[in-house]
């Protein structure tokens, strides 16, 4: 079976052909690096995605600050962890890197603020 | 009125500025003032929250946030100085730099200028969609910052026009916050925004995409009620009896964006009318001596990274012509040729090492990109796809170069 993906990982967004038997890349083809096979193999197998939203801020000079994930999350679990993000509050000062929720669902990931707000 | 002198005044502190800044003190230009007009630096990255940013750059994946972040304690680090909250109200053609801020007007008089304004969205003005004028009508840009700025959710059941980056990237972050995504409508037969934007922003939710297709009217009176969409021919005009209502209250206009030259066109700088950026000359110039331009300013990048290494260029450039009172004169001029839209710099001095940046006009597979002096071929590169959303970079070799010679870059299957 032929199936046609397109490579998330860089901007290149390569188009990559891979032939595949019983779940497995017997062949592979139109991929720039070798990243783009890890990429078709790891949607074979367990596709995952980073998400970015924001948390509300108390004190702050902005009203939320940013946040994302510290690694990819199983595809089906998107809504999940957005529904175990949306309850947190922050205080300003908040810092790039600072962890907002350890561990999400036991996922295995942190969710980690992305920018700097100063208190108001 | 204070006037100040300063080596360099950057105009703009986005990432393009910020870049700029940070190259030229490492050059050992210190004198720098960037004048930014929001109350934080880091331009549009401030609002671009979802990741993909920085692999080029810094070899990791970072969000806009963090990306400008990185530029900014630099600078920080540095003790570059950045006025915020303070707007350019001209730039002369003699570098005379004028500005107002809540302490009032200021004048710099600027060894060079760095215009690094970025650029603005194109309105439903602009496209003249017919229809009553509700709420409810946003720019891609205007409803990113509304989201992830003001915490404020700009609607519920939302169609999005155009199929740039800016759009697609909503289309996910509305989805993710709750809102029903019911299509993107591109009047084009290709996507304008990238690959993976599509797969990761839209597939990902099963969010259709209808090429070929545009909005041809809107209703309501207070609020947005919907919208008619219908098919368009291959000069993109809307075929009668295809129209269909959707029932929505927010429509999202993602439909290219336009650097934003007022000021260089104030200053006497030329302007390219299919970038609607300025002409420069491969050091970043423009035609008025000691402006320089880089960024989305110049020409609209898909990718941050390019703009901050564009910027970073740009400053190898300024700090040459601080220290040497001028530049090598570019005289060989850069054409696009068959199937390209547009090629930066403008001109090229033949003597030194030069990138070329260009645009294919339609997506291509299987080509070839060839740049021509003189009938005889500098540079062929076979590619797989070229993609109209995809910038395409060319380096090029000095000594592969002639001086006196224009250059032509041409892609074609």
């Amino acid at each position: 079976m032929l199936r046609t993906y397109t490579c998330i990982i860089c901007p290149n967004g390569c188009e990559i052909t891979a032939k595949l038997e019983n779940g497995e890349i017997c062949d592979i083809e139109g991929a720039l690096c070798p990243r783009g096979k890890e990429y078709v193999t790891q949607e074979l197998t367990d596709p995952r995605r980073n998400i970015a939203t924001s948390v509300l801020l108390e004190g702050g000079q902005l009203p939320l600050v940013s946040v994302r994930l510290s690694g990819p999350i199983p595809k089906d679990r998107i809504f999940d962890v957005m529904n175990a993000i949306r309850p947190l509050r922050l205080k300003a000062p908040v810092h790039v890197g600072q962890v907002a929720l350890p561990n999400v669902l036991g996922l295995g990931v942190d969710v980690l603020v992305t920018k700097e707000v100063a208190v108001l | 009125m204070k006037c100040e002198n300063k080596d360099v005044v950057i105009v703009g502190g986005g990432p393009a500025g910020l870049a700029a800044a940070v190259k030229l003190h490492q050059l050992g230009v210190r004198d720098i003032l960037v004048v930014e007009r929001e109350k934080q630096p880091g331009g549009i990255l401030r609002q671009c929250i979802h990741d993909g940013f920085g692999l080029t750059r810094f070899g990791e994946t970072l969000s806009g946030p963090e990306y400008a972040q990185r530029f900014l304690s630099q600078a920080q680090q540095l003790g570059i100085e950045i006025v915020p909250d303070t707007t350019v109200l001209q730039v002369s053609g003699d570098r005379l730099v004028t500005t107002a801020s809540r302490d009032g007007l200021a004048q710099y008089k600027a060894g060079a200028v760095v215009l690094a304004m970025g650029c603005r969205e194109r309105t439903r003005g602009a496209l003249a969609i017919p229809g009553e004028r509700p709420t409810g009508v946003f720019t891609a840009g205007v409803a990113q910052a509304y989201m992830n700025l003001y915490n404020t959710m700009v609607g519920k059941r939302v169609v999005i026009l155009g199929s740039g980056d800016i759009g697609l990237i909503m289309a996910r972050r509305m989805t993710l916050e709750g809102a029903q995504v019911l299509g993107v409508y591109e009047i084009q037969p290709y996507a304008n925004g990238l690959p993976r934007n599509i797969e990761q922003c839209l597939n990902d939710y099963h969010i259709p995409l209808h090429l070929s297709h545009t909005v041809t009217e809107i209703h309501g009176n207070a609020r947005l009620t919907g919208v008619t969409v219908s098919a368009v021919d291959e000069r993109c005009r809307p075929i009668p009896g295809t129209e269909e209502r959707i029932d929505c209250d927010t429509l999202i206009l993602s439909v290219g964006l336009l650097p934003e030259n007022e000021l260089s066109l104030d200053a006497g700088v030329l302007l390219d009318p299919r970038t609607r950026g300025a002409v420069v000359d491969q050091y970043m110039q423009t035609s008025v001596p000691g402006i320089f331009a880089a960024g989305n300013v110049l020409h609209v990048h898909d990718v941050v990274d390019f703009v901050s290494l564009e910027a970073e260029h740009l400053a190898e450039g300024v700090a040459r012509y601080l220290a040497e009172g001028g530049l090598p004169r570019c005289e060989s001029c850069v054409r696009a040729g068959a199937g390209v839209g547009h090629v930066l710099p403008h001109t090229v001095s033949g003597a030194e090492d030069v990138t070329l940046s260009l645009r294919v006009r339609t997506p291509m597979k299987n080509c070839v990109l060839e740049v021509r002096q003189d009938g005889r071929t500098v540079k062929k590169m076979k590619m797989r796809k070229a993609l109209p959303a995809e910038m395409i970079q060319v380096p090029l070799k000095a000594e592969d170069l002639q001086e006196g010679a224009d250059l032509e870059v041409s892609v074609q299957c």
